[in-house]
């Protein structure tokens, strides 16, 4: 019994864990669009498996490569795990990421192969600046429909930004994430710092701000597109998962995969 | 023809449409199930409820069912058959030429079959070039450049292969070339969707017209900025259009930024026949309006009814030289029959 609940705490930890873990094209956790399908934890030998599926079999292989590998890295990273084994299912690359992530080559080394010796930079950092801008616009977006002055957006610091209580969901959400990107970037550090920033380290100007804006809505206009697409085939996809026979797991009851008591009763 | 509420009759030229086989007797391998489960999943998705058809039908639909769901239950007077063959996953091919021609031979006044190549091929892509335009006489192609070839999983347009075609087809006059953008495999370091392949195309062809299906998105912008610089790139709707049901507002921003970029001369209505039937779709469009701060953020564009008109069949109609009273005649006077069943 105790093994049992520590092995729940342990999954429930690796789950936390995946959250960092985002989709490059849409920037959202691989948690929360349901991609991750299974974590198996084995204490006894410090070993962690992640099965993931992606919405359809024809995801983009960078896409699939790039989740793989950040998944493995994430889990790695935890104190207590030693062995991780990731596996992509129903993909048409599957059998080439699956080898690739799990062969313990370096991230650099296993793409080289299908990048003309080139490597991912450059593609993780055009994808990390739209997930900036993103997050961006949407407190952009909000700090306007409360009322701030394009001056009061411009001249805010971060320190002013902090102290700001949003209120939608969405906000609430992307707050902390731009936070954290505009820190891992450099484009900030001390509460004196402007709030927003371009990608490459500009101050917003005051008469420029409704052209950034626009641009802003380009980019999220593209990844609304896959998103909801993303989201739309996966619910599809996902309706032939099946409770596994050692009943429900706690991705299953994460995910809402577990019908209620009494229906299951009556099945 | 639709019919508005006012009683106006609105020319409808479905840009983007297929006759395909998908049928698990027609299928390769599991790339064939898996190609048309991804399209069955796009149908399931964004579809009213009321219009979802079952697996089997959507795998593979008769000559009747087309018929009936473009011109008798659906609003369209034409509608454009695109070629896809996807041979390494399809038996017979996804779709063919010949076997969309012998469909359209029924009601050949409705029907345009464009037809395809691969640029991979080399001189054989030359030689069915030259087939197609001589045995049914073609004036466009569709491009599929995520299509997979043996080792290769993709091409650009402006690959030097791809250029000898195009010069073949601009030389036998097949000027309308539908592109799709699928995710593209090789290489990884870049961008899957990446159009920009179809700005160099542009510029060196500009005696063919480049029709870009589901208007580049998920690159909207970057298209946009290559339609602008370029007078013969075009948008087709294909894909876009259904969000006008399940995302309204969003539907709003992707046609405004259409218009004040590309303009309301270069977009073209597809609903993607058989993923969605264009009754519901155009029903919707007609009776859509962009929110007006979404509109006040791009200088004010609206969807007016003449605007409308345009992308839903002159447009077209111009790339392809059709001419639309001419026409209204021609299938006023053969009206659409009901085959019986």
């Amino acid at each position: 019994m105790f093994l049992e609940f520590q092995k729940t705490e342990l999954e429930a930890d690796v789950w936390d864990c995946l959250e960092q873990v985002t989709d490059p094209e849409l920037d959202e956790p691989v948690t929360d669009m349901g991609f991750v399908e299974r974590i198996a934890v084995f204490p006894d030998r410090k070993r962690v498996e992640v099965d993931f599926r992606l919405p359809t079999y024809w995801c983009s292989p960078n896409f699939a490569f790039l989740m793989a590998f950040d998944i493995r890295i994430a889990v790695g990273r935890m104190p207590w795990v030693e062995q991780v084994q990731v596996t992509l299912n129903d993909h048409c690359f599957a059998d080439k990421v699956n080898a690739g992530v799990n062969s313990d080559r370096p991230f650099s080394e296993v793409f080289a192969a299908y990048c003309d010796g080139d490597d991912l930079h450059a593609v993780r950092m055009k994808f990390l600046e739209k997930a900036f801008v993103r997050r961006q616009e949407t407190l952009l977006l909000a700090l306007e429909a409360w009322g701030y002055s394009a001056q009061d957006i411009v001249d805010m610091t971060l320190g002013t930004l902090d102290g700001i209580a949003f209120q939608g969901e969405e906000e609430r959400k992307q707050k902390p994430r731009y936070r954290a990107l505009l820190l891992a970037q450099g484009l900030a550090g001390l509460p004196a710092d402007p709030a927003f920033v371009t990608w490459d380290g500009a101050r917003l100007t005051t008469a420029g701000l409704r052209d950034y804006l626009a641009k802003l809505r380009g980019v999220r206009i593209n990844m609304e597109f896959n998103g909801a697409l993303c989201r739309g085939l996966q619910s599809t996809r996902y309706k032939e998962v099946r409770i596994g026979a050692d009943g429900p797991t706690l991705i299953d009851f994460i995910q809402n995969r577990v019908p209620p008591r009494q229906d299951r009763a009556t099945r | 023809m639709y019919t508005t509420k006012d009683g106006k009759e609105i020319f409808v030229l479905d840009g983007h449409t297929h006759f395909w086989d998908a049928s698990p007797e027609n299928q390769s391998n599991v790339h064939g199930e898996q190609f048309i489960d991804c399209f069955y999943a796009y149908h399931t998705n964004l579809s009213p409820p009321e219009h979802l058809w079952e697996k089997g039908r959507f795998q593979k639909y008769s000559a009747d069912d087309i018929y009936r769901d473009l011109f008798v239950d659906g609003p369209d007077d034409m509608a454009i058959i695109q070629s896809t063959y996807l041979r390494d996953f399809y038996k017979d091919g996804f779709s063919s030429i010949e076997r969309s021609t012998d469909m359209a031979s029924r009601h050949p006044e409705r029907f345009i079959v464009n037809g395809s190549f691969d640029p991979r091929d080399g001189q054989k892509a030359l030689e069915y070039i030259h087939y197609m335009k001589e045995t049914f006489n073609i004036q466009g192609v569709k491009m599929y450049t995520a299509e997979w070839n043996g080792e290769s999983k993709g091409w650009a347009l402006n690959d030097p292969e791809a250029y000898k075609c195009f010069e073949l087809c601009e030389k036998l006059g097949i000027r309308n070339i539908h592109v799709h953008k699928g995710p593209t495999i090789r290489p990884l370091n870049k961008d899957a969707f990446d159009v920009h392949d179809v700005d160099h195309a542009a510029t060196d062809f500009v005696n063919l017209n480049w029709i870009v299906e589901h208007c580049g998105l998920p690159r909207l912008d970057d298209f946009c900025w290559i339609a602008t610089q370029e007078s013969n790139v075009y948008a087709g709707l294909a894909v876009a259009m259904p969000f006008v049901h399940s995302r309204p507002r969003y539907f709003g921003e992707v046609m405004a930024e259409l218009l004040w970029w590309v303009g309301e001369d270069k977009l073209l209505f597809g609903s993607d026949y058989a993923i969605w039937t264009p009754g519901w779709l155009v029903d919707q469009f007609w009776n859509y309006q962009i929110p007006e701060d979404i509109s006040a953020e791009r200088g004010g564009v609206q969807l007016t009814d003449e605007i409308k008109e345009k992308i839903l069949g002159l447009n077209a109609a111009k790339l392809y030289n059709i001419d639309v009273a001419a026409k209204k005649a021609e299938l006023g006077a053969a009206p659409v029959q009901i085959a019986a069943e």
